[in-house]
C-alpha cells in the first residue's frame, strides 16, 4: 500500500470495518489517470476541511466539560454574545479555506473535464445503453461487443454515449467518473487505464427493474493482445441483426457482432427517433 | 358514463384483489401494508365514536384557525407519515440484505415504489409538515402576535398538505405509486415507459403539497413583516424567526418551479404535450433544471428552521445569550440567497461544459462559509454558559459533530471532480441523510421537546426522551456510515439487490441502524403516552419550564388561546429574559381590552377534501369527478368571500380572568434552580439567576 492510500483506507476502516479496506473497488483504488486525480482531489479536500473541523472537535468536549451546569469550573457570563475578534476569526478562516478550495476546484474541474481527450489518437467507441445491456460499437474496427468494453491499455479511449429509452449514467469507477447517457442525445466520456486489467462498469441511474443488471466489464488489454482479441472477435462474430436490441432483451443475443450497420449509433442518438407521437 | 366518474379505476387495482389473484410474498407485503392502513383508519373511527370525540375533534381542532392548533396538527400528521416512511426504509434495507441470496422480500417494481414513496413522504409529508408545524406554533408567539396574518389560509395550507398525505396513503390500497423516485425524472416517468397511475399519484401529491407550502410561505412572510409587536424590530426577532423568514421567502420562490414542472409532466403524459419529450422539440434536461430549481432551495427550506431551533436550544440550555446574533442573521440570509445559485450541482454529470460546472461548484462551496460560521457561533454560545444536557441539548451536540461530517461530504460533492465518481451512489444518499436526520429530523425532535410544555402544559418525560436519543443517534450512524463506504466502492442508490457478497455485512449493519431508528420512533410514542399519564407531575402551569429567553415563554402553559393578555414589551433580542430581569414578566395589568380572534371555519376542511378528491380523480382519469370537485373548491372559495362575520370577540372580562388565573399559578409556584428543572418542583417558574 502506497503512503497516499493510507488515509482513505483508514477512513473506510473506521467507517465500516476491515472488509471495506480490503476491497479494491471505486475511485479510491484508482486504476487510471482520471480516477487517480479524483482520489488525490478527494484526499486534498479532507485535509483542507480539517482546518475547520478539527478545532470544533477539540473545542466541543472542552467547552461542554468546563461550562457544565453541575460543577463546571468556567466563568459564567450570561450576556456574552459578541466578540469582534472571535467573529473576524470565524468568518475569515472559512473564507480562506473555501478560497483555496475554490481555486483547487476550478483547476481540477477544467483539467478533468470528461470531454477533454486524455491523449492523442484515442480509441473511438460508441456506447448504447439499453434496458439491461450495453452495446459497444467500435467504428474503426467494425465490431460490436455486448456488455464488454475492450480497451487497449496503451491507448486512451473516447466513448460517445447515448441511451435507447431512459436517462442512464455510465461509469467505470476505477478509471474515471460518470456522464449521463440520454435518449436522443450524445454525450462523451474519455477513459484511460494505467495498466491492463478488468474493471467493472455500470449504469448508476435508476432505469427500471433491470437496473441492478446494467453492468459491463471493461477489459484493458496490452496492445498486442488487444489487436489479437479484436481479430478473434471479428472472426467469431456474425452480422449485426437490425433488431439487435430486441434480441438482446429477449436473451437471444450474442457476445459480439460484425457492425455492418455503421449508422446504428447515429440513428439511436438522433432526436427524431424518440417519442415523436404516441 | 361510469368511466367519467370512476375513470380507469377497476377492482383489479385494489391491492387486496391483486393479492387474492397472485398470492406471493411481494403481494402479501403490499396487502399487509394496505391492511395496516385500513385497520388504522377503522380503529381511529371506532375510537372517535366510542369516546365521543367527534364533536371536540371537529370543533376544537379541524375547524380551528388557531395557529397553535394548526401547528400541532401539522406535527401530528408528520409523525403518522414518518411511521410509514421509516417502516418502508426498514423493508428496503431488509430486502437488500436478503436479496442476493434469494429473491428478497419484494419484486423490483415494488422496491422502486418503496424508494419513491419513502423519499416523497419524508420530504413533502414528514420534514415539511414538521417544520411548518413548529414554525406555525412558535413564530407568532415569538413575535408577540395573536395569530398569523391569514389564519384561514393557514388552515387551508394544512388541509391541502393533509390531502396530499391522504393521496399517498390511498395509493397503498388503490393501484400503485410511481417507481420513478422522489425526483421523478422523465422520460422514465413519461407515458411511454410508465403508463399507469403511479407517476400521476406522485404528480398530484406534489402539486397539492407544493401549493400548500407556497401559501404557507406567503402567510408567514407577511406575518413576520406586519404582525410584530411594538418594539420587536427585525433585529430583535429571535433567530428562529429569522430562519422562518428566510424559509418563507424560499417557499414563495422555490415551490413554483416544482408545481409547474409536475403540471408540465402531466400535460406531457396525458395531453400530448412535449415539454420534456426529446424528438418533438422538448428536452428532458429542462425537467432536471426546473426540478432542482425547486429542489435546491428546498434543501435550505428543510435545514434553515432547524438552524433556528438549534440557536434557541443552545442559548436556552446554556443559560446564556446567543453568541454572534448578527453573524447568524447575515449567515442565514446569505444561505437563503446562495441557495438559488447552486441547483446545477445536482446534475454535474449531464454533459455541460466544465466552466459551468466549476462556477456552480464554487457557488455551492461558498455556502460552506456561512454554515461554518454558524457552527462556531453555536459553540461559542455554550462558552461562558451553564450547559445542561437535557434531551434537546443531547440532540444539538450530536448534531454539531455529525453535521461536520455532513459538511465535509457536502464540500466533497460540491467538487465536480469528486461528484463524477460518487453521483447517484450511496455516498450521496449517506450525505443527504447525514444532513436531514441529525439536521432537520433531530432539530424537530429537539423542538418538540423544547416547546411541548408550551403546547400542552406539561413537559415530556426526560428518561424516555433520552431513550429516543440513545436509539436514534447510534441508529443513524449504523444506518448511514456503511453507505458512505459502499458508495465510494461503486454501490448505487435505488439498487434492489447487490450481487457483490462483500456488501452483505454493511447492508445488515444499515438494516440494524434502520431498526434502531424505528425503535427510537416507538420510544417517542411511548414517551408521549407516559408523559400524558404523568401530566400532573410534569405540569408547568406558570409557563416557563426551561428559563426561556424569548416571548413565547411569557404566559401560561398551555398558552392562552389569544397568546397574550396585553402587548408584551420588547427591548432586547431576549425579550422575556429582559422582562424577568426587570421584574415585569409576571405583573398584573391595569386594564384589559376585548380581543378579536378568528372564528372557526369548516371552509379549510371542505377545500382540503374537495382538492384531495379532485387530485384522486385526476390520478384515475375520472374527468367528470375531477371537474366537479375542482369546481367545488372554487365554489367554496367564492362562497366564503360573502361571509363577513369572520371574527369573534373575547370580552375583556374573560381575558382578565384568564390572566389572573395564570398569575395565581405563578404565585403558587416555587422558583426552581436549573439543577432541579427535571423534578416535579418545576412548575414553570425559573429562579432568578445569580
Amino acid at each position: 500500500m502506497t503512503p497516499d492510500r493510507i488515509l482513505p483506507t483508514c477512513l473506510l476502516f473506521f467507517a465500516v470495518g476491515a472488509p471495506a479496506a480490503a476491497q479494491e473497488q471505486g475511485f479510491l483504488w484508482a486504476a487510471g489517470p482520471v480516477a487517480e486525480a479524483q482520489r488525490a482531489h478527494f484526499v486534498s479536500i479532507l485535509w483542507w476541511m480539517a482546518v475547520v473541523t478539527v478545532p470544533l472537535l477539540i473545542g466541543l468536549p472542552l467547552i461542554l466539560w468546563r461550562y457544565r451546569l453541575n460543577g463546571g469550573g468556567g466563568r459564567y457570563r450570561r450576556d456574552w454574545g459578541a466578540s469582534p475578534l472571535a467573529e473576524v476569526a470565524i468568518w475569515s478562516v472559512p473564507v480562506v479555506v473555501v478560497g483555496f478550495l475554490a481555486w483547487n476546484l476550478w483547476h481540477a474541474t477544467l483539467s478533468l473535464d470528461p470531454y477533454r481527450p486524455l491523449g492523442p489518437d484515442p480509441l473511438e467507441v460508441q456506447a448504447i445503453a439499453a434496458e439491461g445491456h450495453f452495446l459497444f460499437l467500435y467504428p474503426d474496427e467494425g465490431i460490436v461487443t455486448v456488455d464488454r468494453l475492450l480497451l487497449d491499455a496503451d491507448r486512451t479511449a473516447r466513448l460517445k454515449l447515448t441511451s435507447v429509452d431512459v436517462l442512464r449514467s455510465v461509469m467505470v469507477p476505477r478509471l474515471a467518473g460518470q456522464i449521463y447517457a440520454m435518449p436522443g442525445m450524445t454525450t462523451e466520456l474519455n477513459l484511460a487505464a494505467f495498466a491492463p486489467g478488468t474493471y467493472a462498469g455500470l449504469n448508476t441511474q435508476y432505469s427500471g427493474p433491470l437496473f441492478p443488471e446494467e453492468r459491463f466489464e471493461t477489459e484493458a488489454l496490452p496492445e498486442t493482445n488487444w489487436h489479437a482479441r479484436i481479430e478473434a472477435t471479428r472472426d467469431g462474430a456474425g452480422p449485426l441483426p437490425p433488431d439487435v436490441l430486441q434480441r438482446i432483451a429477449m436473451g437471444d443475443g450474442a457476445e459480439a457482432y460484425l457492425a455492418a450497420d455503421a449508422d446504428l449509433f447515429a440513428r439511436i442518438a438522433a432526436p427524431s427517433s424518440h417519442g415523436a407521437h404516441r | 358514463m361510469i368511466g367519467l366518474f370512476l375513470g380507469t379505476l377497476r377492482w383489479d387495482d385494489v391491492t387486496f384483489v391483486e393479492f387474492w389473484r397472485t398470492p406471493d410474498l411481494n403481494n402479501a407485503i403490499a396487502a399487509a401494508a394496505a391492511g395496516l392502513l385500513v385497520l388504522g383508519v377503522v380503529a381511529t373511527l371506532i375510537l372517535l365514536t366510542v369516546r365521543g370525540w367527534w364533536r371536540p375533534l371537529w370543533r376544537d381542532w379541524l375547524t380551528s384557525l388557531d395557529h397553535k392548533k394548526i401547528g400541532i396538527m401539522y406535527v401530528a400528521l408528520a409523525l403518522v407519515m414518518f411511521a410509514r416512511a421509516v417502516a418502508e426504509a426498514n423493508v428496503m434495507r431488509a430486502h437488500q440484505a436478503t436479496a442476493a441470496l434469494d429473491a428478497g422480500l419484494v419484486a423490483p417494481d415494488h422496491f422502486a415504489e418503496l424508494f419513491s414513496t419513502h423519499g416523497t413522504i419524508m420530504i413533502f409529508l414528514v420534514a415539511m409538515p414538521l417544520l411548518t408545524g413548529i414554525m406555525n406554533f412558535v413564530m407568532p408567539l415569538q413575535i408577540g402576535a395573536r395569530d398569523v396574518s391569514f389564519p384561514l389560509l393557514n388552515a387551508i395550507s394544512l388541509m391541502l398538505t393533509a390531502a396530499a398525505a391522504g393521496l399517498v396513503m390511498v395509493s397503498l390500497v388503490l393501484g400503485h405509486f410511481s417507481t420513478g423516485g422522489w425526483s421523478g425524472y422523465p422520460p422514465y416517468t413519461g407515458a411511454d415507459i410508465s403508463p399507469g397511475e403511479g407517476p400521476d399519484y406522485w404528480i398530484w401529491a406534489l402539486t397539492l403539497s407544493s401549493i400548500g407550502s407556497t401559501l404557507t410561505g406567503m402567510n408567514f412572510a407577511v406575518t413576520l413583516y406586519k404582525r410584530r409587536v411594538q418594539g420587536m424590530h427585525l433585529f430583535r426577532m429571535p433567530l428562529f424567526c429569522w430562519t422562518v423568514l428566510c424559509t418563507s421567502i424560499l417557499m414563495i420562490f422555490a415551490m413554483a418551479p416544482l408545481t409547474l414542472a409536475t403540471l408540465m409532466l402531466w400535460l406531457d403524459r396525458h395531453a400530448g404535450f412535449h415539454f420534456f419529450t426529446v424528438g418533438s422539440g422538448g428536452d428532458m434536461m429542462n425537467f432536471a433544471n426546473l426540478f432542482w430549481l425547486f429542489g435546491h432551495p428546498e434543501v435550505y427550506i428543510l435545514i434553515l428552521p432547524a438552524f433556528g431551533v438549534w440557536s434557541e436550544v443552545f442559548s436556552t440550555f446554556s443559560g446564556k445569550r446567543l453568541f454572534g446574533y448578527l453573524s447568524l442573521v447575515y449567515a442565514t440570509m446569505a444561505i437563503a440567497v446562495l441557495s438559488f445559485t447552486v441547483w446545477l450541482h445536482h446534475f454535474f454529470t449531464m454533459g455541460q461544459s466544465a466552466n459551468v460546472n466549476a462556477a456552480f461548484g464554487i457557488a455551492t462551496m461558498l455556502i460552506g462559509v456561512p454554515t461554518g460560521v454558524k457552527v462556531y457561533d453555536w459553540l461559542l454560545t455554550m462558552m461562558f454558559g451553564r450547559v445542561r444536557l437535557r434531551v434537546p441539548m443531547l440532540f444539538a451536540n450530536y448534531f454539531l459533530v455529525t453535521f461536520l461530517l455532513g459538511g465535509v461530504t457536502g464540500v466533497l460533492l460540491a467538487n465536480p471532480t469528486v461528484d463524477y465518481g460518487v453521483h447517484n451512489s450511496l455516498f450521496l444518499v449517506a450525505h443527504f441523510h447525514n444532513m436531514l436526520i441529525p439536521g432537520t429530523l433531530f432539530a424537530m425532535l429537539a423542538a418538540i421537546h423544547l416547546w411541548f410544555p408550551k403546547a400542552f402544559g406539561f413537559r415530556l418525560h426526560e428518561g424516555w426522551g433520552r431513550a429516543v436519543f440513545w436509539l436514534m443517534a447510534p441508529g443513524f450512524l449504523l444506518a448511514f456510515m456503511p453507505l458512505y463506504a459502499m458508495g465510494m466502492m461503486g454501490g448505487m442508490r435505488r439498487t434492489a439487490y447487490f450481487s457483490d457478497p462483500l456488501f452483505r455485512p454493511w447492508l445488515w449493519a444499515a438494516e440494524a441502524g434502520a431498526v434502531l431508528i424505528l425503535a427510537g420512533f416507538a420510544a417517542l410514542v411511548v414517551q408521549i403516552v407516559v408523559s400524558v399519564r404523568r401530566r400532573d407531575a410534569l405540569a408547568v402551569p406558570a409557563g416557563d419550564p426551561w428559563d426561556g429567553r424569548s416571548l413565547e415563554w411569557l404566559g401560561p402553559a398551555p398558552a392562552f388561546e389569544f397568546n397574550f393578555a396585553g402587548e408584551p414589551k420588547v427591548e432586547d433580542v431576549d425579550a422575556f429574559t429582559a422582562l424577568k430581569a426587570q421584574g415585569e414578566a409576571y405583573r398584573r395589568q391595569e386594564t384589559y381590552e376585548d380581543i378579536e380572534m378568528p372564528r372557526n371555519s369548516a371552509v379549510p376542511v371542505v377545500i382540503g377534501a374537495l382538492a384531495g378528491l379532485a387530485a384522486f380523480a385526476m390520478v384515475w382519469q375520472a374527468w367528470a369527478t375531477a371537474a366537479l370537485a375542482f369546481a367545488g373548491v372554487w365554489a367554496v372559495v367564492i362562497g366564503r368571500s360573502f361571509v363577513r362575520d369572520t371574527e369573534r370577540t373575547i370580552p375583556a372580562a374573560e381575558v382578565e380572568a384568564a390572566h389572573r388565573a395564570w398569575l395565581a399559578d405563578v404565585a403558587a409556584a416555587t422558583p426552581v434552580h436549573r439543577r432541579d428543572e427535571l423534578t416535579p418542583e418545576n412548575r414553570g417558574l425559573a429562579e432568578e439567576p445569580l
